[in-house]
Formats: C-alpha cells, structure tokens, sequence
C-alpha cells in the first residue's frame, strides 16, 4: 500500500512499493535481530535494524528499505518513517563513502574542534553538510560523541579519531584517499 | 588519556589495566562472578537491603537511590519483569560509562544478574547509543562468553534462575538517555519521553515493571554484594555511599577517568593537582561539574572553598554531581560563547514533544546568535532569564530543566563576559537583531 511517505524528508522522486531484497545471510542476520524481542513485539527491532542493517546495506534509508521493514514488522510504511526521521544517525540521504562526523560540542570545541573542522573542508573544497563531488567524503559536525576526554575528535562510520591534530587528520584523510 | 583511582583503592577501575580485561577469564581470575554465585545463596529482600545500606545512588545523572528503586518493582506481578541497562551516555562531558563497557563487560553482565534475579527477571536489555557500536561488538563476544560458561542464559549454574541479556542500539538521540525516552525508543518509536508516574518500575518496557539503571550503578552492585553494603558505603560518606567515576575534560593537563571515594576533598586539589592542573601558562576560570546540565562553577566559588566531592557537597558549593563530568575551562573562554554551543546542543536535542523547551531553546539559540554577531542589547540578560524561567519546570521532562540550568548559570556567575556583548549597538547586524 503506497502511504503517503513524508518525501520532504528524502530524496525519493518516485514512492513505489518496490521492497527491498537481501541475501540470505543478511536475512538471517534481520532475524538474530527480531529474536531478541517478545514476538509480539517485533517493532523494537526497527531502530537497530534500521541502523544496522538498511543503512549499511542501502547506503541510507530509502524507500526500498522502508517498505521492506513495513512488511517485516508487520507495521505501517509510516509507521517506520516516523521513527526514523528522529533518529540522527539515520541518513535520509545519500552520503559519501567515507561520513565524517565531528564532534562540535563543549570540550571538543575548547579543544581546537573549529580548527580542525576549518582544516577538513579546506582539504575537502565542503562546507559542513556537504558531499564531495566524487562521492567520496561527507563532512558533518554531530554532538558530543562521549569522547570528550580525548577531544577533538571525529568518527569516520563507526570509527573513532581521538586526540586530533592537524598532522593526524592529514594522515587519516591521506589513508582514505 | 589517564583511567585511575585516586585516594581509594580501585574498585570500578579494578581491572580495567589487566591485559585481555574484557575476557571471562581474566574476569574470573580476579574474583569476577563470585558475588553472583553469592547472591544467589541470598534472598531478594536481603539483596536489596544491601543495596539500599550502601546508599548506591543513581550513577546516570539523577542520583536516584538505588535500592529504593529497586524496592518500588511489584515482584508478585505476573508481568514479566525487565532489567534495563542505560548506556546511552550522551550527556556532553560524560565518557565513563564506555570505558566500563570496553574494559570490564563482565562487571556490567554480573550486575544486571544480581539485580534480575533479586527481582525475579528473565530478560535484560542494553540500550547503547547508536555512535557506541564497537562496544556492541565487545559486549556480544562477552555475552557469548557468559552463556558457554552457564552465567548467562537458562538455568544459570544449574539453578532455576534464568535470564538473558541482550544489546540494543539507538541511533543519535541524547533525549534517549532519559529513561522513559529510552523505553520509547527501546520500543520502535520515536524517543518520545513519558509521563510519570507510573513510573518504570511499576510499567515501563511493555508496560511492564522495569529497572533502569545507568551502566556504573550497576557495575558496583558485584562490590557490595562482594564486600557487603555497611562497608561499600563506608568508602564514601553516610549519604553518597561509595567511590564514583569523574569523567574530566576540557583545558585540564591530565583529562581522564577519575575513581573517587565520594566525599573526596577536596574539588580544587582534584583540578589543580590531581588532573594535572591547567594547561602551562593559563588559569583555571570555571567548571561544569556534572555534565553540561548543571551550573558552571566560578573558580572562585572552588579555589580556597573545600568543596567536597559529593551529592551534598556540589549541592552546598552551587551546582550538581549530574553525570560527574568535569569541563574544566580556562580563562580564554568566553562564557558567552561556551553557552552558545549549549544552547545549540539543547535546542538540536530538544524531542520536540512539548513547547516550553522545543520553541524556548530554540529562542535560546536564536538570541546568543544575535549576541555573537555583535548585536547584544543590554536587556538580553534579563531577557535570557526569563526564558529560562519559561523552560524551568514547565516543560514535559528533565531536558527542558537541564538546557535553562546550563543557561542560567553562566548568565548569572558570569555577568562580567556578557557585559562585554550587551551593548547597544544599533544598527550592529539589523536582521538579526530582530529577534
Ligand atoms: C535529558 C536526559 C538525558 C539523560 N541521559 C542519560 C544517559 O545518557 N545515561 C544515563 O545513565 N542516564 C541518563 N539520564 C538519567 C535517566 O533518566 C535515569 O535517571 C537513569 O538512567 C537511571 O539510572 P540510575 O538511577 O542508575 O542513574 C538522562 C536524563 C535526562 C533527563
Ligand atoms: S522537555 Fe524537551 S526533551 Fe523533554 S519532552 Fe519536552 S521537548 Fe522533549
Ligand atoms: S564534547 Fe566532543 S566528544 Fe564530548
């Protein structure tokens, strides 16, 4: 059924029905998921497997991913969109192969966090928000990433970078290039 | 990085420099699951009686005494009943929780045992924040490690006492922290917090009655049981029972994880010796002590004031213990500007769910904006104030009380940085002092 799909949150052109479809192994992986809840209660495996499993295999949650999940869960297309535009982890649209978040709270900012964003998008030719022309980088400054002992620092995907300097970015973006 | 125990035997930090911490074994090889098998031989009433004589409070921010929670939970509901670990850690300044959660899982799978079978429960969650995912992974090797050893699962060493832990994960949100947010989210929705009452302990994942505990509350439940209430909070004072994890960041020489017997003294031999003091040439100017959600301390109101290091001492010194993250700032911080980048933080955290905070840190944002481009007015302060007065216990949750007490202290211990902004400059930057 083609609910209305709030599309000013996304960048579908086209809202179709069309369900994602995924490999065996990741299926199962969707199950190990939804095992961990009451069966009555699958919904709770939404946010994770929206996390962890759409956006790693789709790149962002799109449609396709959507409707799947719908399906899965045995709840509305809408259903799933409402909880997955909160979340701000969750990309509602593509994003360069490499998403690099910085973190621009308190201490990471008292810590040198402009300049090291500074630095980043000079490299990079992007403003923060912005993708690379190559679809290689994303840059985003995010909130405090309990990492502030170590502060400035950024996570490339999963992946923390402690204790910046400018030297260590340099680095990092040159074993990424 | 330092992670040590400063003025107490190491107790939360005990193993977490062994090599292969994370590990069952060397988990056990230092005396881990001991206590479970001990509280096992106990009976639920006598272990939430031990909890209650450590006067272990709440470590994720409320300070909540434990036992009491955990004597609100109707054990003779047929409901099942549900321990929830809160490992959400987003509050700016706090990082405790995730050295805990890499270093030393088995602490935290131990705890939320005891705790599941003092209170009759089969099911476990741990709710991570979503940025926290290679702990995930630690924790689920350690969780594997657990059931192959029977410490976790059916029939735990051969008794009739079943449970099982599982990992869960947010997905950026720091509203999800609160507990009732975090059952939302738990749940598949949006993390909308609840009200309250009921409470969780009488309905909260399900609706049905849950425990939610922060990851360091329950990491020192395996102590007492181990070494009994009466002499765990002996280690701290007769009300903040214990030793306590400080997160320290900010323009401090040695940042880190603190372990502290509460009621240490005092705050600026903590700063100013302990962690190093302040970076070479520079002074101590404030301190938020408990996480941003608290009132910055003024180096004055810390310097020559013994503040003691406990829920009474903050509160006597004018602040919090919150989370027990120190920012620790030196005098190259604008005050203005430090609580500029909180108000952005409350306003970008905000749920949304109800106007006071939703539409207030949003003003907020709007208005130290308008300062930091040089259109400040003299009446902003009042102005801030008021605000916050708008936020402060008129909003749904605790959030909206936490943004209006970072604001409101740093408006008012630092009258002398906003006066520097806070003059008319007509003309200044006309669109926006508009608002
Ligand atoms: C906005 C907000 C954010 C919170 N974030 C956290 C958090 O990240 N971790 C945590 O343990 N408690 C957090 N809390 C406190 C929880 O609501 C709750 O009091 C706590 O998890 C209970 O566990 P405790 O009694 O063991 O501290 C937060 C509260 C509020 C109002
Ligand atoms: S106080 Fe803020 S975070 Fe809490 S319910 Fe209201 S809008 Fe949401
Ligand atoms: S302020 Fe940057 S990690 Fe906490």
């Amino acid at each position: 059924m083609a609910l209305a799909v709030p599309t000013h949150y996304t960048n579908q052109v086209e809202v179709t029905d069309e369900a994602a479809v995924f490999s065996p192994e990741v299926l199962a992986e969707i199950d190990s998921h939804i095992a961990k809840y009451p069966p009555d209660r699958k919904r709770s495996a939404l946010i994770p497997l929206l996390l962890l499993v759409v956006q790693r295999e789709r790149g962002y949650i799109d449609n396709a991913g959507v409707n799947f999940l719908a399906k899965k869960l045995d709840i509305e297309v809408t259903d799933v969109w409402e909880t997955a535009t909160f979340y701000s982890m969750l990309n509602m649209h593509a994003v360069g192969k490499y998403h690099i978040q910085i973190c621009k709270t308190l201490s990471c900012r008292i810590m040198g966090e402009p300049e090291i964003t500074g630095h980043i998008c000079n490299r990079l030719g992007i403003e923060p928000g912005e993708t690379t022309a190559d679809g290689k980088f994303t840059v985003s400054r995010v909130e405090c990433l309990g990492s502030c002992g170590t502060a400035p620092m950024l996570q490339i995907g999963f992946d923390y970078h402690e204790d910046l300097t400018i030297e260590k970015v340099d680095k990092l973006l040159n074993s990424l290039e | 990085m330092e992670i040590k125990a400063i003025g107490c035997e190491p107790l939360q930090l005990k193993r977490v420099h062994l090599e292969n911490s994370h590990t069952l074994k060397v988990y056990q090889d230092n005396g881990g699951y001991a206590s479970l098998k001990k509280a096992m031989d106990m009976s639920s009433d006598d272990i939430i009686n031990e909890v209650k004589t450590s006067a272990l409070r709440g470590r994720g921010g409320a300070g909540f005494p434990t036992g009491m929670k955990w004597g609100f939970v109707p054990r003779d509901s047929p409901k099942p009943k549900y321990i929830v670990c809160n490992a959400d850690e987003s509050e700016p300044g706090t990082f405790k929780d995730r050295y805990l959660l890499e270093l030393d899982p088995h602490a935290l799978i131990e705890g939320m045992l005891i705790a599941a079978f003092a209170l009759g429960s089969q099911t476990g969650y741990i709710y991570y924040r979503g940025e926290y995912k290679y702990l995930i992974d630690i924790m689920e090797v350690a969780l594997d490690e657990a059931r192959q050893a029977n410490l976790l699962g059916k029939n735990i060493l051969g008794s009739d006492f079943s449970h099982e832990i599982y990992t869960h994960t947010g997905a950026g949100a720091y509203i999800c922290g609160e507990e009732t947010a975090l059952l939302s989210s738990l749940e598949g929705f949006r993390g909308h917090p609840r009200m309250k009452p009921p409470f969780p302990a009488v309905e909260g994942v399900y609706a049905c009655p849950t425990v939610v505990n922060n990851v360091e509350t329950l990491t020192a439940v395996p102590q007492i049981i181990e070494m009994g209430g009466e002499n765990w909070r002996n280690l701290g004072t007769e009300k903040s029972g214990g030793t306590k994890l400080w997160s320290v960041s900010g323009h401090v020489k040695k940042p880190g994880v603190y372990e502290l017997p509460m009621g240490y003294l005092d705050m600026e031999k903590f700063i100013l010796e302990d962690c190093g003091g302040i970076r070479n040439g520079h002074q101590l100017k404030a301190c938020i002590p408990g996480g941003s959600s608290v009132y910055a301390m003024r180096a004055d109101q810390i310097i020559g004031k013994n503040v003691r290091m406990d829920y009474e001492g903050l509160v006597e010194a004018g602040s919090l213990v919150g989370s027990g993250g120190f920012i620790v700032m030196d005098e190259t911080i604008d005050m203005v500007d430090s609580t500029k980048n909180l108000t952005e933080f409350y306003k970008h955290e905000s749920c949304g769910w109800c106007t006071p905070c939703r539409e207030g840190t949003d003003w907020l944002t709007k208005i130290f904006t308008r300062i930091a481009s040089g259109g400040g007015r003299p009446e902003d302060a009042q102005l801030i104030l008021d605000l916050c007065d708008n936020i402060e216990g008129k909003s749904f949750c605790a959030l909206g009380d936490a943004a209006a007490w970072a604001i409101q202290g740093a408006v008012k211990r630092f009258p002398e940085d906003f006066k520097k902004w806070l003059i008319n400059k007509t003309n200044a930057n006309d669109s926006a002092a508009n608002v």
